[in-house]
């Protein structure tokens, strides 16, 4: 049985347009101590979907799902009581923000030390003790020291590392990590990667990196699914996502990497992530792809060998599409 | 620490000569005198009047009165009441206590009452308590306080209800040794039955006027910093360490909001004093409200100008009491310094 087990999530936020359909029905399934990345540019969901799992989103958000399963239990006909015995136990999360997601009206050992006061209980030495454990888990110098440190007192890396010492206070199973290294600079966010890989091994803890560099996932995971728009429009393994991406979307993600670029500039998708009120009908990524037909205008997409597109790549050239007749797959 | 206290009584200097000047100037500028009021109805001649006022000092030209009054200040030395020759300073504080047990009693009703609504109209903002709040604050905060008064007066203090008295701090009855000058708590130690609950049921509806400003302006400063401060990221971190709501919002929420909270509760002190001496007025209290307004009345100059620069010298070390207090909630300031 996984760990994890997400089918058809939604999530609409009431906005003062309407509803606003952020997550569009998203599976995920995680097993004991897997790695899976979520990716996609800005706007596409990545956080609401995760936050929704969390129970973290603001009272304007709805959350609807068939099925939200941790550990064999649905969380979302849980108790609130029972539900946030889980939360910041058994899953926990980290945020994009470092530096604002500290609460800097208090001490570094006593936001360590709350955690596992509320999950753990044990006495105040014991809990003293753990915290400066974690500090010097996650690579902090002179845990002791910094026990008594406000946020502001340290750099968003070190703010971020305190971050993963909090989430992962109390042994959790599964650690979400929301585009954790955005806000640092670049030669941190290799140590902060590094060190939540490191920590998913050793702990046999499952992690979701959430993200929109797929350099990172190439390193890292072992499964991804690609997020647009609220969509997940491709799942695959790692290993042949970079050999063979079904989807047109995941395609224009990869020719972005640096390595993979052709000519001297980056090639970048033109256009953004439509949000609440310039979401086109038919496929979703229709304004924006190079293959888009009539058909893309008009018809929704359904799931076409793992990839949400009504003429799906293989190598690269798209299956049934009217202009690419006969070409070789 | 010791900077920002030596900084903050050098910025007070200033202040003070400026007090020194108006409340010199303030006085004098009203229409008539010390001498004529002393007479009272019997009136005085021109011969006598000026004798008394060269008695008084009030004969020197005006800059010689106002060095000899800063001089003498200086010196720690206010002056006597030209009513009472008593010590201006000893007067006001024997009187200050009953001020400023009716302030803190005010201070107290307001906070405890503004603190958890401006929290829960925060919480369950857009409710049908949020709007409530909101618009009984306005109401309380442009209600005129003497016509407040009145109203409660009418309503609590005569037939049929009568239940609370309407004027001083305690019945008649009772007398006894006021060693703290705090009525309820002179009352309890005196062991006379009852005194206790005559003081206290003579406090109440002075407490409610005097508090009814303050009372809208922390519910209201408090909802909406609650409300700024419940969309942080670190509330968030809170709600996913599975915290349970009553610590994520009375802890981590408005350990925040407390900061400009706290500001407006500092800044309120000025007015409450103002407010005190209407209410004081209103109620026949004997506090220092009361007795600035006697003393106007009787163009006490040495009171009125020593009240002043007493109430000021209070008004601004509130003040800086409250700049020290931000430091112990909010350490990014409390490092800054
Ligand atoms: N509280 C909210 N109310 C209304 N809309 C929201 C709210 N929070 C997020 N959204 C919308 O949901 C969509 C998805 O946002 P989300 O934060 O999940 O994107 P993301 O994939 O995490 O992007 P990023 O890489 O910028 O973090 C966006 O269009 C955003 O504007
Ligand atoms: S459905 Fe059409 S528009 Fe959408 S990704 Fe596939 S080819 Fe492009
Ligand atoms: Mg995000």
């Amino acid at each position: 049985m996984s760990l994890l087990e997400i089918r058809n999530l939604s999530v609409d936020f009431q906005t003062a347009h309407g509803l606003f359909r952020a997550v569009d029905s998203v599976d995920l399934d995680i097993a004991k101590g897997e790695l899976v990345a979520i990716v996609g540019e800005s706007g596409s969901g990545k956080s609401v979907s995760m936050l929704a799992l969390m129970g973290l989103l603001p009272w304007t958000a709805k959350v609807t799902a068939d099925c939200l399963a941790f550990d064999g239990r649905d969380l979302l006909t849980m108790a609130p009581r029972e539900r946030r015995k889980i939360i910041g136990k058994d899953m926990a999360m980290i945020f994009q923000e470092p530096m604002t997601s500290l609460n800097p009206c208090f001490t570094v050992g006593f936001q360590i030390t709350e955690s596992l006061k509320t999950h753990l209980g044990g006495s105040r030495a014991e809990h003293r003790r753990r915290a400066i454990e974690l500090l010097e888990l996650v690579g902090i110098p002179a845990p002791e020291t910094r026990l008594s440190a406000f946020p502001h007192q340290m750099s968003g890396g070190m703010n971020q590392r305190v971050m993963i010492a909090i989430a992962i206070a109390c042994n959790p199973r599964l650690l979400i990590a929301d585009e954790p290294t955005t806000a640092l600079d670049v030669t941190i966010q290799a140590q902060i990667l590094e060190l939540l890989v490191e920590l998913q091994r050793e702990r046999d803890m499952a992690l979701v990196l959430i993200t929109h560099d797929l350099g990172v996932v190439a390193e890292t995971a072992e499964r991804v699914t690609v997020q647009y728009a609220g969509q997940q429009v491709e799942k695959q393994p790692v290993e042949s996502l970079f050999d063979d991406p079904h989807h047109p979307y995941t395609a224009a993600l990869l020719a972005a990497l640096p390595e993979r670029a052709t000519s001297k500039r980056l090639p970048s998708i033109a256009g953004v992530v439509p949000g609440q009120l310039d979401r086109p009908g038919g496929c979703l990524f229709n304004p924006r792809c190079g293959f888009a037909t009539e058909r893309c205008r008009q018809e929704v997409p359904v799931l076409n060998r793992g990839a949400l597109c009504h003429y799906p790549l293989s190598r690269g050239v798209p299956q049934g599409h009217p202009e690419h007749q006969g070409e070789d797959a | 620490m010791l900077r920002f206290l030596i900084t903050k009584f050098a910025q007070m200097i200033p202040t003070f000569f400026g007090i020194t000047v108006l409340s010199f100037a303030f006085i004098r500028l009203l229409p008539g005198d010390p001498a004529t009021l002393l007479a009272g109805e019997r009136g005085v001649t021109p011969e006598r009047h000026a004798e008394l006022m060269a008695l008084l000092g009030f004969d020197k030209p005006i800059w010689q009165q106002y060095l000899l009054y800063v001089a003498d200040v200086l010196q720690g030395d206010l002056g006597n009441s030209l009513v009472t020759r008593q010590p201006v300073l000893e007067e006001f504080f024997t009187l200050f206590p009953a001020t400023l047990e009716l302030s803190i009693c005010a201070m107290i009703f307001a906070t405890v009452l503004g603190l958890p609504a401006g929290i829960i109209a925060a919480v369950k903002r857009g409710s049908w308590f949020d709007h409530t709040l909101m618009g009984s604050a306005l109401t309380g905060y442009s209600m005129p306080i003497f016509w407040w008064a009145l109203i409660l007066i009418i309503l609590f203090s005569t037939p049929p209800l009568s239940w609370t008295p309407v004027s001083g701090r305690i019945d008649i009855l009772y007398f006894f040794d006021q060693p703290t000058g705090f009525m309820l708590i002179d009352s309890l130690l005196s062991g006379e039955k009852g005194a206790f609950w005559s003081a206290l049921s003579h406090l109440v509806l002075p407490t409610i006027v005097l508090g009814t400003i303050p009372l809208a302006v922390i519910a209201r400063q408090t909802r909406s910093a609650m409300l700024e401060v419940l969309s942080e990221d670190y509330v968030r971190t809170a709600r996913a360490k599975g915290l349970a709501p009553s610590r994520v919002i009375g802890l981590h929420a408005l350990r925040n909001a407390l900061i400009p909270v706290i500001t407006v509760i500092g800044l309120l002190v000025g007015t409450l004093l103002g407010g005190a001496i209407l209410t004081e007025t209103i109620f026949a209290w004997p506090g220092i409200g009361k007795w600035m307004v006697d003393s106007i009345s009787r163009r006490d100059y040495p009171s009125v100008q020593g009240g002043l620069l007493l109430i000021a010298g209070i008004v601004m070390i509130v003040n800086i009491t409250v700049e020290l207090l931000y430091g112990l909630i909010n350490p990014r300031i409390r490092y800054r310094r």
